[in-house]
């Protein structure tokens, strides 16, 4: 099997700073703890992404993957390093960027049709052209009758797919999405990851999606890249996947590319996800 | 059915207190009913009054100017709380400094301000308006405070990525946030309102329900007491009943019904 032609491990692999969309040097991230002392979550993390790449970031729970994010997006500032948007250093909020967050984040006194039109609205766009393309867009993310919904009177993973229209409708340059498909079963995931596809392949962006499911990554991302366990998490794998586009991702898990690929990085992450599990307990 | 049947139970135990009053004070039963009559007066006695007053028009009036009282005290309370909840949130700094004198002044018991007022403002409407602004204030503001700082952290770090500014954040997070605790607040707020107007109209005045009563009191009228309270009574259980409507409307993207206490 042309396994080692198919994918290779280089770590680092990507665009140089100048040229990427989102581009992380020696990022260090700490933050400081109610006793006094600081919890160093994130260490000297390079990482990347160009204008039209979709990136996978995958690491055991709590290593720091939302952390990354957040100072990708402006939200939180590194200790030290640099974070550079589009050749730019970043300073404040990133403005190119849209974020889709772990947590519940919609406005719970907006209906799910006021919450996904608001990020138009507040850029300027007319109260009915808001609604109305916001509606278009429930009805991509397939909750075309839920416009008048409360975010209490939705599920979980309907939430989540407001949320994914919300951050899209603005078509931002750059794109955050962390366990985006989370609360949602494999079936809805699947035809979630589809449609996200389609979206992104029709007008590409750069992609940065933290997810626990590897296999998501695999089917979905150009790149996968693997976090270790905290604290002082670092990027300690990339793997391109060259698994050509467009991509079926129903079928795509019995490709023996998408096969090589996961024995590869499963074999990298397991490693890691017990030592997170063992760091977290309180030992070494 | 379940309905009717609470109701049926409700209104059963009215009967049952008045069946009572009315055998203490029309009876021999539980004693002499001139003496009881003298602090209890009868349930007919007072119906009569009610109805004469209501046919007569006296209640009409007072109960318009205390109504009245009441709702400026509640409007400019309000605002009040709302702009100075709002600027306290926002300038921690501010906060920190008059903290002290905040909680100084809400927990002086507003009663004792009754005469300062009067002295200040009069025995027109403006010293009970002015009492009831001093309870309104409070409640409006703690809770305007509270709803500024209880903004989800998400919910505003997504409000900020969508591109809101600072105006913007303002009135699609903050003020929808502030006005959800106040308005969860609000029967406790116009509850107070009507305090205040009362009392005040009580302490010295010389229209509206407490005047009323205060007038009764005066004379050894408890029959024109007993009817003024009813009557007050009635008044804040039809207003009650309103605020849930308002209530009800307003905040129905909450996933329960808003609790009524704070
Ligand atoms: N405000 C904070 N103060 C202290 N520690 C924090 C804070 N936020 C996060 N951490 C710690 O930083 C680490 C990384 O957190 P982060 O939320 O980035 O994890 P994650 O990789 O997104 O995990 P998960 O997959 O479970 O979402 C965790 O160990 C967490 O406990
Ligand atoms: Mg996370």
């Amino acid at each position: 099997m042309a396994q080692a032609a198919v994918i290779s491990q280089q770590p680092g692999s990507g665009p140089d700073a100048q040229s990427a969309a989102v581009a992380l040097e020696g990022v260090k991230i700490t933050f400081d703890l109610p006793d006094g002392g600081t919890y160093q979550a994130v260490d000297a993390t390079d990482l990347a992404v160009r204008g039209d790449e979709f990136v996978a970031i995958v690491g055991p729970t709590g290593c720091g993957k939302s952390t990354l994010l957040n100072a990708a997006a402006g939200l939180l500032k590194p200790a030290s390093g640099t974070v550079a948007i589009f050749g730019e250093p970043l300073s404040g909020l990133n403005r190119q960027a849209g974020y889709l967050f772990q947590q519940d984040s919609l406005m719970p006194w907006k209906t799910a049709l006021e919450n996904v039109a608001i990020g138009l609205e507040v850029a300027g766009v007319s109260g009915k052209e808001a609604r109305d393309r916001a509606r278009e867009w429930l009805g991509k993310v397939g909750l075309g009758a839920f416009g008048d919904r409360y975010p209490h009177m939705l599920s979980g993973g309907q939430r989540k797919r407001v949320g994914l229209a919300q951050v899209l409708i603005r078509d931002p340059k750059i794109i955050f999405m962390d366990e985006p498909f989370g609360p949602l079963d494999a079936q809805t995931r699947l035809i979630m990851g589809d449609l996200l596809l389609g979206l992104w392949s029709a007008d590409r962006k750069a992609v940065m999606f933290v997810t626990h499911d590897l296999e998501e990554a695999i089917s979905l991302a150009d790149r996968v890249v693997i976090m270790s366990a905290g604290p002082s998490a670092r990027i300690i794998g990339d793997y391109p996947i060259a698994i050509p586009r467009p991509r079926d991702i129903s079928e795509i898990k019995l490709d023996p590319r998408f096969l090589a690929a996961h024995r590869e990085i499963w074999h990298a992450l397991k490693e890691e996800v017990l030592k997170g599990y063992r760091q977290s307990n309180g030992g070494a | 059915m379940k309905r009717a049947k609470l109701l049926l139970l409700q209104v059963l135990v009215a009967v049952v207190v008045i069946v009572i009053w009315h055998l203490i004070s029309a009876t021999t039963l539980f004693g002499d009913p001139k003496t009881m009559r003298f602090f209890f007066s009868t349930p007919i006695d007072v119906g009569g009054r009610i109805v004469q007053w209501v046919i007569g028009g006296t209640v009409w009036y007072h109960l318009g100017i205390t109504l009245l009282e009441a709702a400026l005290a509640f409007v400019i309370g309000s605002v009040g709380g709302i702009l100075i909840g709002f600027w306290f949130a926002r300038r921690p700094m501010v906060n920190a400094v008059f903290d002290p004198y905040v909680k100084a002044a809400n927990a002086l018991p507003r009663v004792v301000l009754a005469p300062i007022f009067a002295l200040w403002l009069g025995l027109g409407i403006w010293s009970k308006v002015a009492l009831g602004v001093t309870l309104v204030f409070f409640i409006v503001f703690f809770n305007v405070y509270q709803g500024v700082k209880e903004v989800s952290p998400s919910v505003l770090a997504n409000a900020r990525m969508l591109g809101m500014n600072e105006r913007q954040l303002l009135r699609h997070v903050y003020l929808p946030s502030a006005l959800s605790w106040m308005f969860s607040s609000l029967h406790t707020s116009v509850g107070f309102a009507m305090v205040g107007a009362v009392v005040g109209e009580y302490l010295g005045s010389s229209a509206g329900l407490g005047y009323l009563i205060q007038q009764a009191e005066g004379v050894f009228d408890v029959t024109g007491v007993f009817a003024g309270m009813f009557v007050l009574t009635a008044c804040v259980l039809v207003i009650d009943w309103l605020v849930t409507k308002v209530e009800n409307r307003l905040l129905v993207w909450r996933p329960q019904p808003a609790m009524a206490s704070n």
